[in-house]
């Protein structure tokens, strides 16, 4: 379906790219002592706060504390090595060289913004494990519809709805719960709307994801310009989960803060993804929604009924991303606001192809991604001479970078975003 | 003892087209039916029927005497009607296990798979039929045969007594054919019986007891093997005196055009499909290259047509080398291609005629001015194609969807020898078209022939090498095993060089130098 | 030669011989049949867009409570609700007609423009709304015709805007014949350059057009938000740039305070050069090849990378020039949410108007129209403006699923080609 666009001649590609990987590599390197190895004073250090303040659920361990220079070398000196290595014997998984380097990176920008200074750094693991959520669940989503072949780039419009229907029902039903099903079933609904006109109208589905996204954004605007607003009380003030700290596996350090205190809609996204990952490989159901995104023929051929397939798992997927919009309501502010999903969904799509339709390499994918977003707010509380506005725009660069890098080597579902014909 | 499965009055028709016509059709138990006719005579749609891919309009089924309904293919499985269709149904990232079990799934413990279970099975199925394949192996790294073999494993694990095999030997060498019936013969003597579908007359009277003959979507006949011939058949199929010979005059080749040496390919998986071939073409000669698809034939193709990135070896058109030119350049220098897939490749069926007739050719004066199309030309030429190349159609207009597939071709043919060409790539030229067309294509193949292009003809039909080439090579496994002259042929020498037997063993076997006297045109 | 044999070929042959019915059927003039479907999706959209209004009003569920009793207060009420506000909206979009009847009978009585000008100042405010939709849906339509989906017309405008904002401001002295001309086209350049980058990638590396112009609308939101708030704002606390040269304003028609401009003439203008460029050209062949089916293409010989490309450019440039147009004829200067709608405004307006310039410049007629009049619906009226993103959607949903609208109407129709945007994520 899809055309081979590649032009290179094999033996330069090769050679090429091996060259290109290792100067890539060497180049970052380069800059992690460029960017922030220079104007070092000696024995400047920074603190990397292990055991959240005030958090009296954890075993105390010290902070880490690193001197500034020599820690910056050393990582861009790794960052040699690697690119060296590169660069001389070629290596098949030049992915998990890129990872190291990159990671060498990161914590050198970290300890260097950091200088003289100490950060949070279990609080950031946290928060980015929390902003990870919404991400992941939209990957989840994602990944659950196209592994049957239905695309459905409609998520964002699907959370919008659901943070709505969310907020709506805990407000007027006294009840968080009953918000988080509230929000689950409008997702379902708003999902099941897509389903049928990708299945039944074979309406293209890309046409359908923005429509969907385009309704989705303008109901939940009027609404909210129409309704909200005026009734805060009344429908737009339901509070927010509370963190539930799971008994002794919160007192495991640094683990303990980062993943076991957090609320049901961050447990929600941790259980959905292992349950997923069984759903999909090692199930009778799994087994055949792969096969109807691989070879729907096929399948249908067998007596599995393709349509029944799609619709159910579009439709699962519609209450996966359910949830992932109740976050931003009841998860998080506890009110509605206009447009408040923020691209999330499509940075979910992005999450989904890196982590190569596969819910915990979505997992993955959504932590780099929320990393990057909680690193955006501590850049602008650290007061980093690098403008906010520019470090918002973090995560939108980082999703088309990965996109672009990873799109040729990934595995998407054969019959991604053909509609099915039955004669 | 009624006959194991019947079909009475089956018709079934699509928007405009009588695809079926009060079919009447009966097998008996342990024996081979065979279903013979050319392609669009109804083969296929009559077995899609009886698996319940389709429902009919009208007619009734019988299996056992007993009246049933098929309403979908889990109903045919269920009765006993296993499928193997003539494009594999199989899953490329999924292992054989998990394709033989799809649908059928056994659980444990509630609800995980138990894919130990089925790989027992289909060991014992393999046993027992001698039908061997590994089931933990990927079916995208599995050999045609072998994919083959797990499809008719497929339709065995559940428990089916009456098999369908639609056109099994497209993809198979004369070798592997033999041992295919020899399956199925195994198939019949346990009690199985068979609908064999095909239109190639060889393998009927080989295989089959019984012969069904389908035209235009009726039943012309039914005939036993034993008193049957080729050209009763032939004739049965096509419905008039079928000339089974090529008429042509011997070749004057003259220098070299095309040359091809260690060529090396990759296909869009990384495997290396073209490995080392080497081979000349000469100006007013038909090169054939013969083989069972999926030995390099594409990825050769490609690479001579710049669509493929070369990994190393030369080419060289008019001793000029192109290894490194884009399709556009290629195509500037006199090459013209007929692709193998038709709709996808060498139309764009969106479009009307006029301008499918200057997709090479539209950038170029007379067709364009700088950038600006010169309309007025445009429409003058394909007037004028359509009528040299006679292509039915309303005018040229009209989306070239809505022609049929014979025609087409023609519009590609027309396109294609509508410019001076020196080199002619023609894939799989005749696939899926119906006898009138093929002799057209097949004659103005040979004309551009006498013209004195020279033509490079790839194609699995090893009877449609036979009877157009003046020189055949044999690809096996990406190398060009041996080149022969059309007169020395031995389809027997040529059937064990498809299927890997060195040349000086294959001699020993089939000396190459008696020609067959039967040659035949290929339905 | 031998025998002509006649085609037998039932199976798998497109060859149609309609039954007599069929024929009978096919009466119904081309030209019709092509505009019916998205008649009926126009229509059907505003039907749904009544019920919500009446939905949405406190005097029609109040009504509604009394049912029983009054059910033709009720209805009464309803009518009332849903006249008012496509009154309201019809009002905003075109003016009254007495109005402007008696401001030509006053101009010709005592040459008085002003009640005329009055009269007329809510069609001229429609037209000049108009005019970057016309180059907003030309934008998208191009990308379609090419098999690309550009969601990112909406930061092409804004960078557009900005580019040409910025020639305007910042260079003084320049006769109008030059900084006009320098300002639309660095409108143009930024929104290329906005819409080559995904082009570039896609073409490159495969990666799907639409998350790449997503992302990059969220980063020139934030770009734009940096440079309001620092290198081109203007003195004071607002974040806006400052107000363009006179020689850099595309001149207006009629004095203040109509605005109808002569972006309107470069509209229509790029309208027929996309026509042209699309079905004279060679290059708009091999783009509208692409788009059909690039393998074919490929097979052809066009380079599908060059053409992926040069349609992301032109569509960013074309978006960029309706950014251009909004600020040289209308704003004079650019503040926040500049760009705000007109993105997936361009989308509707493209599938509306099937990608053919002719159909977007009738689309974009009725959109812009609309969105006049929609904020005299939410002054007069009280309804929100974003009903119109809910009829919006529901158009374009009708639009792409003609299957609907046959289903809800029963009606037989021939189905237009539509491109086939799908294909999976690349590569």
């Amino acid at each position: 379906m899809t055309t081979n666009l590649v032009h290179k001649n094999e033996k330069k590609n090769n050679l090429r790219t091996r060259l290109a990987a290792g100067i890539l590599l060497l180049v970052a390197g380069l800059a992690i002592i460029l960017l922030f190895g220079l104007h070092l004073k000696p024995g400047q250090l920074t603190t990397f706060g292990l055991t959240p303040q005030g958090d009296k659920n954890v075993i105390p361990i010290p902070d880490l504390v690193l001197p500034v220079q020599p820690a910056i070398y050393v990582l861009a000196l790794v960052a040699f090595f690697v690119g060296g290595w590169q660069l001389a014997r070629g290596i098949h998984s030049t992915g998990i060289l890129a990872g190291v380097v990159a990671f060498c990176f990161v914590a050198a920008f970290l300890i260097w913004a950091a200088r003289d200074n100490s950060m949070d750094l279990v609080g950031m693991m946290n928060t980015s494990l929390i902003r990870a959520t919404p991400i992941a669940l939209a990957a989840m989503c994602g990944v659950i519809s196209e592994r049957t072949a239905v695309i459905n780039i409609g998520i964002e419009g699907i959370m919008l709805v659901s943070a709505l229907a969310s907020v709506m029902g805990a407000t007027l039903l006294h009840n968080l719960y009953a918000g988080l099903l509230a929000g689950m079933l409008a997702g379902m609904i708003v999902a099941g709307l897509h389903a049928i006109l990708c299945i039944k109208f074979k309406v293209d589905q890309i046409i359908s994801g923005v429509a969907v996204n385009i309704i989705g954004t303008g109901a939940t605007s009027f609404i909210s310009n129409r309704y909200m607003q005026l009734n805060l009380e009344k429908i737009n003030n339901s509070g927010v989960f509370p963190n539930i700290p799971i008994p002794l596996l919160v007192k495991i350090p640094i683990l303990g803060p980062v993943v076991f205190e957090n609320n049901i809609i961050v447990y929600i996204m941790l259980l959905l993804v292992v349950f997923l990952y069984v759903l999909l490989f090692y199930t009778r159901w799994g087994l055949r929604t792969r096969a109807v995104g691989e070879h729907p023929k096929a399948a249908d051929t067998l007596g599995v009924n393709v349509y029944l397939t799609r619709y159910v798992n579009v439709i699962l997927g519609g209450l996966i991303a359910g949830v992932g919009g109740a976050y931003f309501t009841i998860g998080s502010v506890g009110r509605f606001d206009k447009l408040m999903t923020a691209g999330k969904g499509f940075i979910g799509l992005a999450a989904m192809i890196f982590g190569n339709w596969n819910p915990i390499g979505a997992l993955g994918s959504s932590l780099i991604f929320g990393f990057a977003d909680s690193l955006q707010v501590k850049m602008q509380i650290l007061k980093t001479p690098i403008p906010s506005e520019f470090l918002q725009m973090a995560p939108y660069i980082v999703t088309i970078i990965v996109l672009a890098g990873v799109v040729g080597r990934v595995h998407a579902p054969a019959a991604d975003g053909a509609a099915y014909e039955k004669q | 003892m009624p006959p194991v499965l019947e079909l009475r009055g089956i018709t079934k028709s699509f928007p405009g087209v009588l695809a079926n016509d009060a079919i009447d059709l009966s097998v008996e138990k342990g024996k081979i039916l065979a279903l013979l006719g050319e392609n669009g005579a109804g083969k296929t749609t009559l077995m899609n029927i009886l698996y319940g891919l389709y429902k009919p309009d009208k007619g009734q089924i019988f299996i056992n005497g007993e009246e049933v309904a098929i309403r979908d293919p889990g109903d045919a499985i269920a009765r006993g009607i296993g499928m193997v269709h003539q494009h594999f149904m199989l899953i490329p990232v999924m292992t054989a296990t998990e394709n033989v079990m799809l649908g059928v799934e056994p659980i444990r413990n509630g609800i995980f798979l138990d894919k130990a279970k089925v790989a027992k099975r289909i060991q014992e199925i393999s046993k027992q039929y001698d039908l061997e394949v590994d089931p933990q192996a990927y079916i995208g790294d599995l050999p045609v045969g072998a994919q083959q073999r797990v499809e008719i494993i497929k339709v065995l694990y559940r428990q089916a007594d009456i098999l369908i095999l639609d056109e099994p030997t497209a993809v198979l060498t004369p070798q592997e054919v033999e041992g295919l019936f020899k399956v199925l013969r195994s198939l019949i003597a346990n009690g199985k019986s068979i609908i064999f579908i095909t239109h190639k007359l060889k393998e009927v009277l080989a295989i089959a007891e019984t012969i069904t003959v389908l035209r235009s979507g009726r039943v012309v006949g039914t005939v036993n093997a034993k008193d049957a011939s080729q050209e009763k058949l032939a004739s049965m199929m096509v419905g008039r005196e079928v000339n089974l010979v090529v008429k042509k005059k011997p070749a004057s080749p003259g220098d070299v055009v095309l040359n091809v040496k260690d060529l090396c390919v990759r296909d869009e998986r990384k495997n290396l499909t073209v490995n080392g071939a080497s081979f000349d073409v000469h100006a007013g000669e038909v090169l054939g290259v013969a083989g069972v698809q999926g030995n390099g034939q594409t990825e050769l193709v490609y690479a001579l047509t710049g669509l493929a990135p070369v990994v190393s070896g030369e080419i060289s058109i008019m001793d000029k080398p192109v290894r490194h030119s884009s399709p556009r350049n290629i195509m500037e220098r006199g090459i013209a291609h007929i692709p193998e897939d038709r709709q996808r490749h060498g139309l764009i069926l969106t479009f009307p005629v006029q301008d499918n007739l200057v997709l090479c050719t539209y950038y170029q004066p007379p067709f364009a001015k700088g950038v600006a199309l010169q309309q007025k030309v445009i429409l003058e030429t394909a007037n004028k194609l359509v009528e040299q190349f006679d292509v039915r159609t309303p005018n040229v207009f009209v989306s070239v969807s809505t022609l049929s597939g014979g025609n087409q071709q023609k519009v590609i043919v027309a396109r294609e020898f509508s410019r001076p060409i020196k080199l002619l790539i023609a894939s799989q030229p005749t696939r899926g078209l119906d006898v009138g067309s093929i002799e057209y294509i097949h004659n103005r193949i040979i004309e551009k022939r006498d013209e004195g292009t020279a033509v490079l003809l790839v194609s699995p039909e090893l009877d449609e090498i036979i009877a157009l080439s003046d020189r055949i090579a044999v690809m096996y496994k990406g190398k060009i095993v041996d080149v022969l002259p059309a007169a020395k042929v031995n389809k027997t020498y040529l059937g064990l060089l498809m299927a890997g037997v060195k040349p000086s063993e294959a001699l020993q076997e089939a000396p190459a130098t008696t020609k067959e006297t039967e040659v035949e045109r290929v339905f | 030669m031998n025998a002509k044999v006649t085609q037998t070929n039932p199976e798998g042959s497109a060859q149609k011989e309609a039954p007599k019915s069929e024929e009978k059927r096919r009466q119904m003039p081309r030209f019709f049949q092509v505009l019916l479907v998205p008649a009926l999706a126009i229509l059907t959209g505003f039907i749904i867009g009544a019920i919500v209004i009446a939905v949405s009003n406190d005097a029609v569920v109040a009504a509604f409570q009394n049912f029983f009793h009054a059910p033709g207060a009720a209805l009464a009420a309803t009518w009332r609700a849903i006249a008012t506000a496509y009154g309201a909206l019809f009002y905003g979009s075109f003016g009254s007609i007495t109005e402007i009847f008696r401001g030509i009978q006053n101009y010709f009585a005592t040459g008085d423009s002003k009640p005329l000008l009055l009269a007329i100042y809510p069609f001229t405010e429609s037209l000049a709304t108009v005019t970057p939709y016309i180059l907003a849906g030309l934008a998208v339509a191009v990308g379609f015709k090419c098999g690309l989906f550009n969601i990112g017309a909406e930061g092409q405008f804004g960078i557009g805007a900005l580019c040409s904002a910025f020639v305007g401001y910042s260079i003084h002295g320049l006769p109008w014949f030059i900084h006009l001309p320098l300002a639309i086209l660095a409108g143009a350049a930024g929104g290329a350059i906005w819409g080559a980058i995904p082009g570039f990638l896609k073409g490159f590396t495969g990666a799907h057009e639409v998350v790449t112009t997503i992302m990059m609308n969220y980063i020139s939101y934030r770009l734009s938000d940096w440079l309001l708030n620092g290198p081109m704002k203007a003195t004071g606390y607002r974040p806006l740039t400052p107000v363009i040269e006179k020689s850099a304003m595309l001149p207006r028609f009629f004095p203040d305070p109509l605005r109808f401009n002569w972006g309107f003439i470069l509209a229509l203008a790029m309208a027929v050069f996309v026509y042209w460029f699309l079905f004279k050209t060679t290059l708009g062949f091999e783009i509208r090849s692409v788009g059909a089916n690039p393998d074919g293409a490929r097979y052809a010989g066009m380079n599908i990378v060059r053409n992926f490309v040069i349609a992301m450019t032109l569509s960013g440039a074309l978006a960029g020039l309706a950014g251009t147009a909004q600020v040289l004829g209308i704003d004079h200067w650019v503040g926040q949410g500049f760009s705000a709608g007109y993105g997936f405004d361009s989308i509707a307006i493209a599938l509306l108007g099937q990608s053919h310039p002719v159909g977007v410049v009738l689309a974009a007629f009725l959109w812009g129209t609309l969105r006049s009049g929609a904020t005299s619906m939410q002054s007069l009226a009280g309804v929100p403006l974003e009903i119109i993103s809910i009829i919006q959607g529901l158009v374009i949903v009708f639009v792409a699923a003609p299957a609907i609208i046959r289903w809800i109407y029963r009606i037989r129709t021939i189905s237009t080609q539509t491109t086939v945007l799908t294909r999976g994520w690349g590569k």
